[in-house]
């Protein structure tokens, strides 16, 4: 699924809400039938959330990075630094990286996660052309064993066969609803 | 579970040594504090024996806070702090293993560097091992305390100057019960009921605080 909608339309926030790290304003969130918020913990290890930041320690090579998320989502390590082509970097300390290295060190991180549902938010934010190819090869293999991905951005993604959903932006009457049911929270 | 647990530890371990200069100022500050001491109060070795507990406690109490407010601050500025609560265990246990590896990478050193800065202000020998016990009991409370503060005020503006004021009262018994134990064995009084009733503070604080802890890491998240 495909999220879009002008800045500030809700899509981020969305995005955490699916991923059990806040709370929903009003309605419930179920994955299977159950509470997400009846145990996060368990909700958590279904989900790989690529947030805004790339959330990676300067000091830390690329494999030190990952390591504690490789070891959390039994994820192979070797194969996600080989699908975001990281191998020939993974000894590097994280704060030489590029934009676009971090960003696909970041999504490496999801690929090691072995979760059914991806929640991406701008997944190609700052990746050159190759990147992106690798970002559509990940995504396609991800399809094919039944995973599911819900992805915001704002350019076209390397996707086939996606289900968009466009948010409305602030100047609509349900966003403004929205930041109503914010102010007052 | 067990094994994420000291995988965060392990790589906030590995963080500690990259950042040795970070790591090292907390045991510096301390070093440095207590050897204003005689200074300021004049080399006079009967009031610095006297005063000793108290200056070795309340420098050690004041040290544990400077790495504090970069605990969870640094997680929630770079996104790791979401990857965190992300990795499947409760963010209780999370809180836990940051908690146990500022422990490792501040009260340890403290307690090492307590050693020479006791005999310094003249401690004598037989109160040592006490002091020590003292310390390795009240550096758990300082982090356990010290950690469940952090995650509070973590997001909070101006949560460098929230911390002190949350933490430093929580930790007022820690530090009476641990200053009146070494002040009862220099004079040869029994020490034991002061540090039982600190070790009964670490016991009360050490399933409540992880708790509070990672209910202010989740509220720091939303």
């Amino acid at each position: 699924m495909l999220l879009t909608g002008p800045n500030g339309a809700g899509k981020s926030t969305l995005l955490r809400v699916l991923a059990g790290l806040r709370k929903p304003d009003s309605g419930q969130l179920l994955w299977h039938g159950e509470s997400v918020f009846a145990d996060r913990a368990l909700h958590a290890s279904q989900v790989a959330y690529l947030g805004h930041q790339d959330a990676l320690k300067p000091g830390l090579t690329v494999t030190e990075n990952l390591a504690l998320f490789a070891r959390a989502g039994q994820g192979d390590m070797q194969a996600a630094l080989e699908a975001m082509d990281l191998l020939p970097l993974a000894n590097l300390p994280a704060r030489l990286l590029s934009a676009g290295q971090k960003r696909r060190t970041a999504l490496a991180r999801v690929l090691l996660a072995n979760a059914p549902l991806w929640l991406l938010d701008e997944p190609s934010l700052g990746l050159d052309a190759n990147a992106i190819t690798l970002l559509g090869h990940a995504l396609a293999a991800h399809r094919q064993q039944g995973g599911l991905v819900i992805a915001t951005t704002h350019v076209p993604l390397p996707l086939t066969n996606v289900q968009p959903l466009a948010l409305p932006g602030a100047g609509d009457s349900a966003a403004d609803t929205f930041y109503q049911q914010e102010e007052d929270a | 579970m067990i094994g994420l647990f000291w995988a965060i530890v392990g790589r906030d371990l590995r963080l500690a040594l990259r950042h040795g200069a970070d790591t090292m100022g907390a045991i510096l500050f301390f070093i440095v504090t207590a050897t204003l001491f005689p200074l300021a109060l004049g080399p006079s070795p009967e009031l610095l024996r006297h005063m000793a507990p108290g200056i070795i406690w309340v420098c050690a109490l004041l040290a544990a806070l400077l790495p504090l407010d970069r605990l969870f601050g640094a997680e929630l500025e770079d996104g790791s702090l979401d990857q965190l609560l992300l990795l499947g265990v409760p963010a209780a246990l999370v809180a836990l293993a940051k908690i146990t590896a500022h422990w490792l990478t501040t009260g340890i050193p403290l307690l090492l560097a307590a050693v020479p800065l006791a005999t310094m202000l003249g401690l004598p020998a037989s109160a040592l091992p006490v002091l020590l016990a003292g310390l390795f009991l009240g550096s758990v409370v300082l982090s356990l305390i010290g950690g469940m503060g952090a995650s509070i005020v973590l997001g909070a503006r101006r949560g460098g100057v929230l911390l002190p004021l949350l933490t430093l009262p929580l930790a007022t018994p820690a530090l009476i019960f641990g200053a009146a134990a070494i002040d009862a064995a220099s004079t040869g009084l029994p020490w034991q009921p002061d540090l039982e009733l600190l070790a009964a503070f670490v016991a009360g604080a050490l399933p409540l605080c992880p708790l509070a802890a990672g209910a202010g890491l989740r509220a720091a998240a939303e």
